[in-house]
């Protein structure tokens, strides 16, 4: 590690209110060089908050900011600044623009590269950077960055805080940047922070995955209702008493496997799907009051599987040819998938009931307001009023409000397209028992997770390499060292793809 | 509970047709100031009268405005033209075609909308191109139907588009009603949902279960049946179906949209401010002839209003 530790920026008092809302009460932070600093909380504990004060992008509504380099730089101080000062942030909600290339969302970071030949030196600049951090990590530069998926964007994303050109780095800020990535690739992201650490730059990170935080961090903050409530040695933590000091009393996971027999007692099918380029005719098969996992790395066909379920293309099970099963699917990507921006908390998880809540041909308004209020309270989504703006939520609640939009709905199956990015542990533990009661009340899950803790909620798994399913395991048989050794290993012993092309 | 979501709905919405309204009020005040108080109501009367038939069309291109960036119908001017041609051949001006010259005007719609959004959807043209094309091919059968031009409309059509009650056009109170109507579908009804929420995110949309693919047809085809029927009753107001006769539609069915403060972007749209902008519209431009400007000046005025009343309404709304 490196040696001497010194300040670079000490906050103090500062406070954020939004209107009513106190999202940050009075905080005190120093933020040291040569050190992972890594913070956790609860979903809208006002960590986010905290870094976009640290980023420029909010002003705290009192309090001062110093950096050692300046003299106090509030107020006045802004995205220049904060970039001027060499502080580099990758936010949760990714801030790439989706209509540019991957080499021009590069440049547009750095005003520095101009002139001829700039589209050149850009797309040098970031392959160069993906290549360090993420060893063949297959993205083109000139691929549209729309087009990318969204483990690639935030790829991207982060390769690009850490591209240097002129001005300094000295501090990245990482909001859960592995939430879409796959193990494999969040450790090659972790490396990479911890050897920038180590040449004198500081790092906070910010992440619900407890063993990631504790494994990476040299320093841990705990947050709680916008406060400090804990600032120790990451040493001094294990992850119970760090989710102890979060405020939620901590439930180890119960590995009670559930018996699966639903298999063999003849349940009724009602998914099953044979994906694209499939040679082998081995199917995804989902039994009604099931749990099936999607699993392998990310962007792997899992999320084109779950499409073509939810769009009913290439499912040729009797079940629903004769039926068609009402469906709901609960996007990860909430962005692009998800959120209606300009809409109420209320009307977002609305939207997929709409029908059964419609009497005589109008939407009934009592019912609405109900269905609105009952899931707020069954899956705790943080607000003062359920009509507020969805974007008013955190990201974590705004994950929540789609839960509550597939849950709420009619659907026998739920398709979860890895429905946890950004969600804390807390609210995991509350939607996993929810997942369980709906089970037992007959619906039927089919569910991709980058997670390797979530397969264990699953009756069956499949995995998925180059868009095909590779592996196909019942809940008992899962472990970690399976599901990696078929996602990475052609000649897994169930059933390989002879096919398959080599990786 | 549900007063608090009437009263939020309310306040959201109050804001972006209040301008129009004030607009209009406004351009009003200052006609009769200027004639000192002479013809006010007549004013008044004569706007509600030609505001009527914005009104109409403007309906059917705010709920295709608010399906997203992109989506916009530009055959309604042909296709007023087609209805009304059609409708008053058919009608012969007997009183006894009325209701079977008001199916085929619409019918005329249903095929134009129908076509639109098969061009649209089948041939991946974008919306503009979509419907301005198939406006050429509409016009085109308007013109070759065109024997049906010189005709008059039935004399009781005549008299239902253009009688007052107390200087109160009775076409003008139907379209009130139809306003309120289409307001309760926009907001309460499962189709109206749908297209807010395609106009914000057409994908997300697609994945909470929204039909996308039928809901953009229905809003493509209830344009153009609007179309269809404001060019029956716009024939039967003035005396029998003319080639030009939706010209000046064209412009007037978006702008009244975009006046009356729904969002050009989509995803929000608000009925009241059509009529409001449609008046205003009226109005502005009996003001600027009752000022006796010259047309270069009267037009200037014109755009400069209008971008103004624009940058008000759409300032307000975040």
């Amino acid at each position: 590690m490196f040696e001497s530790q010194e300040r670079l920026i000490t906050m103090d008092g500062v406070c954020k209110t939004f209107g009513a809302v106190q999202a940050l009460g009075s905080i005190d932070l120093e933020i040291l060089t040569g050190q992972v600093l890594g913070i956790v909380g609860h979903n809208g504990a006002g960590k986010s908050t905290l870094i976009s004060i640290l980023a420029g992008t909010q002003r705290p509504s009192q309090g001062n900011l110093k950096f050692e380099t300046a003299a106090s730089v509030l107020p006045g101080y802004g995205v220049n600044q904060a970039q001027a000062n060499g502080i580099r942030c990758v936010f949760q909600e990714l801030s790439l623009c989706p209509n540019l290339t991957v080499a021009e969302n590069a440049r547009i970071l750095h005003p520095a590269i101009k002139g001829v030949g700039w589209k050149a030196r850009a797309r040098a600049l970031i392959s160069n950077k993906l290549q360090e951090i993420f060893p063949g990590h297959g993205i083109d530069p000139d691929a549209l960055v729309g087009d990318l998926s969204i483990a690639k964007r935030q790829m991207v994303e982060i390769a690009r805080a850490f591209t240097k050109v002129d001005s300094p780095i000295r501090l990245v800020i990482l909001d859960e940047p592995t939430s879409s990535l796959d193990a494999v690739i969040a450790r090659q992201l972790l490396e990479h922070v911890r050897n920038f650490v180590d040449q004198g730059g500081a790092c906070i990170l910010i992440s619900h995955l407890l063993e990631e935080i504790l494994q990476t961090s040299h320093r841990v903050v705990v947050m709680r209702d916008g406060g400090i409530v804990e600032d120790r040695e990451a040493s001094a933590f294990t992850r119970t008493n760090l989710v102890e000091a979060m405020g939620s009393v901590a439930k180890e996971q119960d590995g009670t496997q559930r018996t699966s027999d639903i298999r063999q007692s003849g349940e009724q099918v009602l998914v099953s799907l044979q994906p694209k380029g499939q040679s082998d005719g081995h199917r995804l098969l989902a039994y009604r009051g099931e749990i099936v996992g999607l699993a392998g790395l990310g962007g792997h066909g899992q999320t084109d599987a779950l499409l073509d379920v939810y769009r009913n293309k290439g499912c040729t099970g009797p079940a629903l040819r004769e039926e068609s099963v009402p469906m709901a699917l609960v996007p990860g990507d909430r962005q692009v998938d998800g959120v209606f921006p300009l809409w109420s908390i209320a009307m977002n998880i609305v939207i997929g009931s709409m029908r059964q809540l419609t009497r005589g041909g109008l939407i009934d308004p009592k019912a609405e307001a109900q269905l609105a209020a009952d899931w707020k309270r069954k899956i705790a989504i943080r607000t003062p009023d359920v009509n507020n703006n969805i974007l008013s939520l955190s990201g974590g609640n705004q994950q929540k409000a789609l839960f509550a939009r597939a849950l709420a709905s009619n659907a026998e199956i739920i398709l979860m397209d890895d429905p946890m990015r950004g969600v804390d542990i807390g609210t995991k533990q509350e939607v996993y028992e929810m997942i369980r009661e709906e089970v037992g009340l007959g619906r039927t899950f089919v569910w991709y997770t980058t997670e390797m803790d979530e397969l264990a909620h699953c009756d069956h798994i499949y995995v998925f390499r180059n868009g095909t399913i590779v592996a196909d395991l019942a809940g008992a048989e899962v472990t970690e060292q399976k599901v990696l050794h078929a996602s990475f290993e052609d000649q897994s012993k169930s059933h390989s793809s002879a096919k398959a092309p080599a990786s | 509970m549900t007063a608090l979501l009437t009263k939020r709905i309310r306040t959201v919405s109050e804001k972006p047709w209040i301008w129009a309204f004030l607009g209009a009020f406004l351009v009003w005040l200052a006609t009769i100031l200027f004639t000192g108080g002479t013809g006010a109501g007549e004013i008044l009367s004569a706007a509600l009268a030609f505001a009527t038939f914005s009104v109409i069309v403007g309906i059917g291109q705010m709920y295709v405005i608010t399906l997203g960036p992109g989506n916009v119908d530009l055959s309604i001017p042909a296709t007023m033209t087609f209805a009304g041609a059609v409708s008053m051949k058919i009608m012969d001006s007997q009183d006894v075609m009325i209701l079977p010259g008001l199916v085929i005007a619409l019918i005329c719609g249903l095929l134009v909308g129908i076509f639109n959004y098969g061009l649209i959807r089948a041939l991946r043209i974008p919306p503009i191109i979509a419907t301005l094309s198939s406006s050429f091919l509409v016009q085109s059968c308007a013109i070759a139907y065109g024997r049906g031009i010189k005709i008059k409309p039935p004399e009781l059509l005549a008299d239902f588009t253009t009688t007052k009650i107390a200087g109160f056009p009775i076409l003008a109170f139907c379209v009130v009603l139809l306003a309120v109507v289409m307001s309760v579908v926009l907001h309460r009804t499962v189709f109206g949902r749908s297209v807010h929420a395609i106009g914000q995110n057409a994908r997300a949309a697609e994945l909470a279960g929204v039909k996308v693919d039928i809901i953009r047809l229905a809003t493509y085809v209830q344009s153009a049946v609007l179309a269809g029927l404001c060019g029956y009753l716009l024939s039967g107001f003035s005396g029998g179906a003319s080639l030009n006769m939706g010209a000046e539609y064209l412009l007037a069915s978006i702008a009244v949209v975009v006046i009356g403060g729904t969002s050009v972007a989509g995803g929000f749209a608000n009925l009241p401010g059509i009529w409001g902008a449609a008046l205003f519209m009226f109005l502005l431009v009996t003001m600027l002839n009752t000022f006796g400007l010259s047309a270069g000046i009267r037009l200037l005025l014109t755009g400069v209003i209008i971008v103004g009343v624009i940058t008000l309404a759409g300032g307000r709304r975040e």
